[in-house]
C-alpha cells in the first residue's frame, strides 16, 4: 500500500534534485572507463585504455604540474595576506577599516570576466608581459575573500580573554600571536589554504585570460581540448579532478579532526 | 588618599563617619596585622585621577584609590559602573583618558601590558584550550628566564597550592569549571605578580562551588600576602572577602571602607541599597536628644530612635533606613517581658505576606498607617503565619539616617 503524502513528495523532489545535479557527473565518471571511441550506453565491456593514454599525454601532465603549482602558491600567498587583514579587521580599530574590508571581499561580487581583462589591461599599462607571476597575482585576488572570510569569522570566535591573559603573563605582542592567536586559528587556516586551492585548481574563466602558452591550467588545457574534439580521454581527467577537488577538502576534514581528538 | 587616617577600625562599634564627608580610607585589618607593610612603603597601588572616556560616555570619572601591600580590595558596583573599566586600565588593557596608575611607586601609565608583572584572572577562566595544563601554568615562566627544572618545581609548587597536584598533562577541558579556575589562579600565581587583578572570577561558577573557591582565594591570597584587586557584583563575594571595598555607581566612587563600615555605616541612599537588603522611609527629624540619640518621625505615631551618626538638626527631611535582618520580630504575648528593657522602637503590626527560604524566613509586616516593611529573621521557634499579629522591635543602634537627595 503506497499513499502519496505531503512527505512522499517531498522525498521524491529531493531525489529528483539530486539527480539532476549528479548524473552529468556520474556519466563523466562512468564513460572514463568505456572501451570505445565515442561514448554510448550500455558499455560493451570495462577499460583503464584512455587512464593510460592520459597519463602519457605530456602537455596534460605539464598542465597538471602547472594546477598543482599555481594552486599550492595560491593558497600560501593568499593565506599569508588574509591572516594579518584578518587580525586588523577584527582585533584593531582603525579610520576607513569598514570600507577597506568591503573592498577586500569585492572581487566576489565582480563578475570574473571583468576581473581578467581588467587585470590584463593593468599589466598592459604597467608595460608588463603576462606570466606566471601575473597568474598568481590574479589567483590571488581571487580568492582572498573567501580566505579573508573564513578566518575572520574564526577570529572573531577566539575571545581576546586567551591573548589578554597571555599578554598579562609577559608575552609581547608577536609571541602572543605566535603561541595563542595562531594555533587557535590553525583549523581556519587550514580550511582557508583548501579553498583558495580548490578555486585556484577549478578556476577558468578568469584564468583563460592571463594563461600563457607555457603555464596553462587543467581546465584551460580542457577547454582547448574540447574546441577540437570530444575526446574520451576528458572524461578520464575529469573523472581525475572530480575525485582529486572532493577528496582533498574531505581528507583536509579527516585529519582535523584526528589531530582535534589527538590533542 | 587625601584623609588617609592612621586609626585602626574595627568591628562595632564604628567610629562615627561624619555624614556627606569623604569616607576616611580605613587601615584594613591586614595592613594592621603586618605593620612592615604599613610603615615608609609605597602602596602596592595607587591611581591618581584616573578616568577613563569611551567617545562621549564618561566609564570611569576622576578616581584615586590605593591599594596597600597585602591588601585585597574589592570594587563594588552593578554593572556598567566602571569597575572593570579600572581593572583593565590598571592591568593595561585600556589606556587612562586622564590621570595616572602607580605601582610600587611607580608610575606604569606607559609600560606595556606585558611588562607590567601583574597576575589577571577573567571569569571564564581563558587557559589556553590547545596547551596543557602544565604548559599553561608554566607560559610565564618563559618570559622570565626561568631553568627547566625551577620551572616544574614552580608548577607543581602552584599546583599544590590550588590543591590540584599532579594534574599537569591533562588539557583545560578535561577539567571541571572550578578546576578550571584553580588552573587559572596557579598560572597568574606563579610569576608572583605584584598585584593580582581578579575580574569576576566566580560568577561563571555554581553556588556551592563559588563559596569554595571564594575561600580558596582568600587562603591563597593571605598566604601569600598578595595584593590583589577584586571586581564584582556580588556584595556576599565583597563583604566575606575584602579588606576594604569601594562601591561604584555611573562610573563615581560612592563609598570606601572596611566591609563593616560600608554594610553598617552606608554614606548614601545608594550604597544602603545595594548592599542587603533595607527597608527606606522617608522620615523628619524631631528632636535630637542628649544622649546621642535623634527622634524621628515617619508617620503620625510612628516615632524611632536612632543612634546619632552624623550631624542632624530638628526638623531635617531624612531616609531612615532599617536593615531587613536587623528587625525583631516576635508575637505579642512575648514581647511583653523584653518591653521593660526598653521601650524604644516596638510597634505592633500584622504579617500579610512572607516567603520561607529554609534557613531564614522574609516577613513582610504592616503597621499602622500602610507603612510596610521587609524583615528577614531566622526561624528559631514556630515561624510565624500570614495574618499574624506581631511585634517589632529596631535597636536604635540599628535605625541609620541618612540625608534626603534632591
Amino acid at each position: 500500500m503506497f499513499k502519496i503524502t505531503g512527505w512522499s513528495l517531498i522525498r521524491l523532489y529531493t531525489t529528483l534534485v539530486y539527480i539532476f545535479m549528479f548524473a552529468p557527473i556520474a556519466v563523466v565518471v562512468i564513460l572514463s572507463f568505456n572501451p570505445q571511441q565515442f561514448g554510448s550506453f550500455p558499455m560493451d565491456g570495462f577499460s583503464l585504455r584512455w587512464y593510460a593514454k592520459l597519463a602519457g599525454n605530456a602537455d596534460i601532465l605539464e598542465a597538471f604540474g602547472n594546477s598543482l603549482v599555481l594552486g599550492g602558491l595560491t593558497a600560501i600567498c593568499t593565506t599569508a595576506v588574509a591572516i594579518p587583514a584578518a587580525m586588523a579587521f577584527v582585533r584593531y580599530d582603525f579610520p576607513g577599516k569598514n570600507s577597506l574590508n568591503t573592498l577586500l571581499l569585492a572581487p566576489i561580487m565582480v563578475p570574473e570576466v571583468i576581473l581578467g581583462v581588467a587585470l590584463l589591461l593593468f599589466m598592459r599599462w604597467l608595460q608588463q608581459p603576462k606570466s606566471f607571476a601575473m597568474l598568481l597575482i590574479g589567483h590571488v585576488v581571487i580568492t582572498l575573500p573567501y580566505v579573508l572570510l573564513v578566518v575572520q569569522a574564526r577570529l572573531v570566535g577566539i575571545r581576546t580573554d586567551y591573548e589578554e591573559a597571555a599578554k598579562s603573563l609577559g608575552a609581547n605582542p608577536l609571541q602572543t600571536f605566535r603561541e595563542i592567536t595562531f594555533p587557535l586559528l590553525m583549523p581556519a587556516i587550514l580550511a582557508g589554504m583548501l579553498f583558495s586551492f580548490t578555486i585556484s585548481f577549478d578556476d577558468i574563466t578568469a584564468t583563460l585570460f592571463w594563461a600563457t602558452a607555457g603555464n596553462q591550467t587543467v581546465p584551460v588545457k580542457i577547454f582547448g581540448m574540447l574546441r577540437n574534439s570530444i575526446s574520451p580521454e576528458i572524461n578520464a581527467l575529469g573523472a581525475v579532478m572530480i575525485v582529486l577537488t572532493v577528496s582533498t577538502p574531505l581528507l583536509a576534514g579527516y585529519l582535523a579532526r584526528r589531530f582535534a581528538r589527538g590533542s | 588618599m587625601q584623609n588617609h587616617s592612621p586609626d585602626i577600625q574595627h568591628r562595632s562599634p564604628a567610629p562615627q563617619v561624619p555624614q556627606g564627608s569623604a569616607p576616611s580610607g580605613a587601615v584594613s585589618e591586614a595592613a594592621a596585622s603586618q605593620p612592615k607593610d604599613a610603615v615608609g612603603q609605597e602602596p602596592a597601588v595607587r591611581l591618581k585621577g584616573l578616568m577613563k572616556r569611551f567617545g562621549k560616555t564618561v566609564a570611569v570619572q576622576e578616581t584615586d584609590l590605593t591599594i596597600e601591600t597585602g591588601e585585597l580590595v574589592t570594587l563594588l558596583g552593578p554593572s556598567g559602573c566602571g569597575k572593570t573599566t579600572i581593572l583593565r586600565m590598571i592591568a593595561g588593557l585600556e589606556t587612562p583618558t586622564k590621570g595616572d596608575i602607580y605601582i610600587k611607586g611607580r608610575r606604569i601609565n606607559d609600560t606595556p601590558i606585558h611588562k607590567r608583572n601583574l597576575g589577571m584572572i577573567f571569569q571564564n577562566y581563558a587557559l589556553f584550550p590547545h596547551k596543557t595544563i602544565f604548559e599553561n601554568v608554566a607560559f610565564g615562566l618563559k618570559y622570565r628566564n626561568v631553568s627547566r627544572e625551577e620551572t616544574r618545581e614552580k608548577v607543581s609548587q602552584a599546583l599544590e597550592m590550588v590543591r590540584l597536584p599532579g594534574v599537569e598533562k591533562r588539557s583545560p577541558s578535561q577539567l571541571s569549571g572550578g578546576q578550571q579556575q584553580r588552573i587559572a589562579l596557579a598560572r597568574a600565581i606563579v610569576i608572583e605578580p605584584d598585584v593580582l587583578l581578579m575580574d569576576e572570577p566566580l560568577s561563571a561558577l555554581d553556588e556551592k562551588l563559588r563559596e569554595e573557591m571564594r575561600m580558596e582565594i582568600d587562603n591563597i591570597q593571605q598566604q601569600l600576602n598578595l595584593t590583589t584587586l577584586f571586581v564584582t557584583h556580588d556584595q556576599r563575594e565583597a563583604l566575606s572577602m575584602s579588606n576594604k571595598i569601594v562601591v561604584m555607581k555611573d562610573g563615581r566612587k560612592q563609598q570606601e571602607g572596611t566591609p563593616e563600615d560600608v554594610y553598617d555605616y552606608p554614606d548614601n541612599y545608594f550604597v544602603a541599597d545595594f548592599l542587603g537588603h533595607a527597608n527606606f522611609f522617608d522620615a523628619r527629624v524631631l528632636e535630637v536628644l542628649d544622649n546621642d540619640q535623634v527622634r524621628v518621625r515617619i508617620a503620625e505615631g510612628l516615632e524611632f530612635t536612632a543612634d546619632h551618626v552624623g550631624r542632624w538638626r530638628e526638623g531635617q527631611d531624612v531616609h531612615l533606613v532599617m536593615r531587613a535582618q536587623k528587625i525583631n520580630v516576635t508575637s505579642p504575648d512575648l514581647a511583653d517581658e523584653e518591653l521593660e528593657s526598653t521601650e524604644l522602637n516596638y510597634y505592633p503590626g500584622r504579617i500579610y505576606d512572607r516567603s520561607y527560604m529554609g534557613g531564614e524566613t522574609s516577613y513582610f509586616v504592616e503597621l499602622d498607617h500602610g507603612v510596610r516593611l521587609h524583615i528577614i529573621s531566622m526561624v528559631r521557634r514556630r515561624p510565624h503565619r500570614i495574618g499574624d499579629e506581631v511585634v517589632l522591635h529596631v535597636p536604635a543602634r540599628h535605625c541609620g539616617l541618612l540625608p534626603r537627595e534632591k
